[in-house]
């Protein structure tokens, strides 16, 4: 191992994942410095499958050599290694139980329709067709309005302070415009009271400067859906074969 | 000191998500009121204090409802810092995390899936061998090396959510006819499992295990009814495939 490679901060993480976002916007908002190592995830680095073994997936924070996974843990990690300054959750215990509830309602209902996974298990927004579609569709809308009602009148989810579940949520509204493209889904129309808070976290440094340009994941999606389609050796392509050919926002590789 | 009543839970009798917090109030030396719930019709009170999920357990504190058990546990601890069950250090409380949504999110929804037949069986058994290979390996040899429990020398989160859902494996073991944690394999897993059982804030919490082959039987007797497509009348008492969810994996808080 290179000298002083245990000692700092390093971020295993991929361009696009809302996961890898979650953990760059709490690491800004502590104004802590780190090393962002981009994987390839058809070729994941040995550190990766090291730092995470029991799910071989990004992010991972790796503090001082030792790792952390999973994206709502190691924003609570950061959260709790660098207390003096930015709190991600509120003092109050019974505050604190709810942000936990909703981030993990967010972990649990907004993640399954998020194109992200479609390689995954549910797909469903832009891979399905037809009913199948109508139903994801519906049951995101549902999801939606749910976080609106939660949200009231609110700055943020937390009240004041930027937080937890703002932190959880705000990464898959870069994915609203491939939801609107692909799936005829505006999560604006059907959830209006989250448009104002959405660029009021977008005024957020910490955010603009982790969240991807809305159209370069479109690109994206559309470079997926495009492989979903093909078909090689009569076998539907599996795109995490392939996906780590799209890096940076641009096409580098790709194998049929 | 919160008189008892202004400790209530909500939970179901068979549900181990409602045992992590019946354990975690009684490690804390805490008082409570208990409601026993059908999980099949909830009452008014469930619906009202759990409306997004309409599952048990639902802890009240001052009428103030928390939901989901890692929630709950986590609440329980901060509210009451004496015998704390999360770690002090940032880094083992991720650890402890991470372990907790293992539990949740693989080993319980395995577990579950064993009351299923045929392949399918195979298939989760399989699994549930795979997950415990993984933490056999952190026991033996990884974060939680050479400790008597996951949280040290005492019960910690990790200890709770684990073990109130392990007894399963012993159920499930009997009621299938299946083998899920073999002493010669999982020597550790079993090693702790046997000591945990043995606490007795855990005897007093864990229904008897004639109780929980009682039950799983009766559940396993309505599934192969329901698939046989013969009768379609549910025991009031048994449940169903939706109330062993609410037992085993993750479906319930």
């Amino acid at each position: 191992m290179a000298e002083g490679e245990n000692k700092g901060l390093v971020l295993l993480d991929f361009w696009v994942s809302p996961f890898g976002q979650r953990c760059r916007i709490a690491l800004a908002e502590k104004g802590v410095e780190y090393e962002y190592r981009e994987e390839n995830l058809r070729d994941k680095s040995p550190l990766l499958l090291k730092s995470n073994p029991v799910h071989k997936k990004i992010p991972v924070l790796i503090h001082d050599g030792k790792p952390v996974c999973e994206s709502l843990i190691i924003v609570q990690y950061i959260d709790e290694a660098w207390p003096d300054r930015a709190p991600l959750l509120p003092a109050d215990s019974y505050a604190r139980a709810q942000a936990r509830f909703w981030a993990d309602l967010v972990d649990k209902k907004v993640h399954p329709p998020s194109a992200f996974h479609m390689y995954e298990s549910g797909t469903k927004l832009w891979k399905l067709k037809g009913e199948a579609q109508e139903e994801a569709k519906k049951e995101f809308i549902e999801i939606l309005k749910l976080l609106e009602g939660e949200l009231g009148d609110k700055k943020y989810f937390g009240g004041d302070t930027f937080g937890l579940v703002d932190i959880a949520l705000v990464p898959f509204t870069a994915w609203f415009y491939s939801y609107e493209a692909c799936a005829n889904l505006s999560a604006e129309k059907e959830a209006p009271k989250l448009v104002p808070w959405v660029k009021r976290c977008r005024e957020r440094e910490s955010v603009s400067k982790s969240l991807p340009d809305p159209l370069k994941v479109y690109e994206f999606v559309c470079f997926l859906k495009k492989l979903c389609s093909w078909h090689v050796n009569g076998h539907l392509c599996r795109p995490e074969y392939i996906v780590g050919g799209f890096r940076h926002g641009r096409l580098t590789s790709f194998v049929g | 000191m919160d008189p008892p009543s202004s400790l209530k839970l909500l939970g179901s009798w068979a549900d181990s998500h409602t045992h992590r917090v019946q354990l975690a109030l009684k490690l804390k030396g805490l008082e409570f009121e208990y409601q026993e719930e059908d999980v099949i019709n909830p009452s008014p009170a469930l619906l009202l204090h759990n409306p997004i999920y309409k599952k048990v357990p639902v802890f009240l504190h001052s009428d103030r409802p928390v939901v989901e058990s890692v929630v709950i546990l986590q609440y329980i601890d901060e509210t009451w810092a004496d015998n704390p069950i999360m770690p002090s250090d940032p880094f083992e409380r991720a650890d402890a995390r991470f372990w907790c949504h293992f539990a949740e999110d693989k080993l319980a929804p395995a577990v579950g899936a064993v009351f299923s037949s045929g392949e399918g069986q195979k298939a989760a058994v399989d699994q549930v061998h795979d997950n415990l290979k993984l933490l056999e390996r952190e026991l033996r040899d990884g974060a939680f090396k050479g400790q008597r429990f996951f949280g040290g020398d005492k019960i910690g989160l990790l200890d709770i959510v684990l073990g109130c859902g392990s007894y399963w494996l012993a159920v499930f073991e009997e009621v299938m006819e299946v083998k899920l944690v073999d002493p010669g394999t999982f020597p550790v897993f079993h090693a702790w499992l046997k000591d945990f059982e043995e606490q007795n804030e855990v005897k007093e919490t864990i229904p008897a295990i004639d109780k929980l082959l009682e039950y799983a039987r009766g559940i396993r007797q309505m599934m192969l009814r329901l698939s046989n497509g013969t009768s379609t009348t549910v025991p009031a008492t048994a449940g169903t495939t939706g109330a062993i969810n609410v037992a085993v994996d993750g479906s319930s808080g």
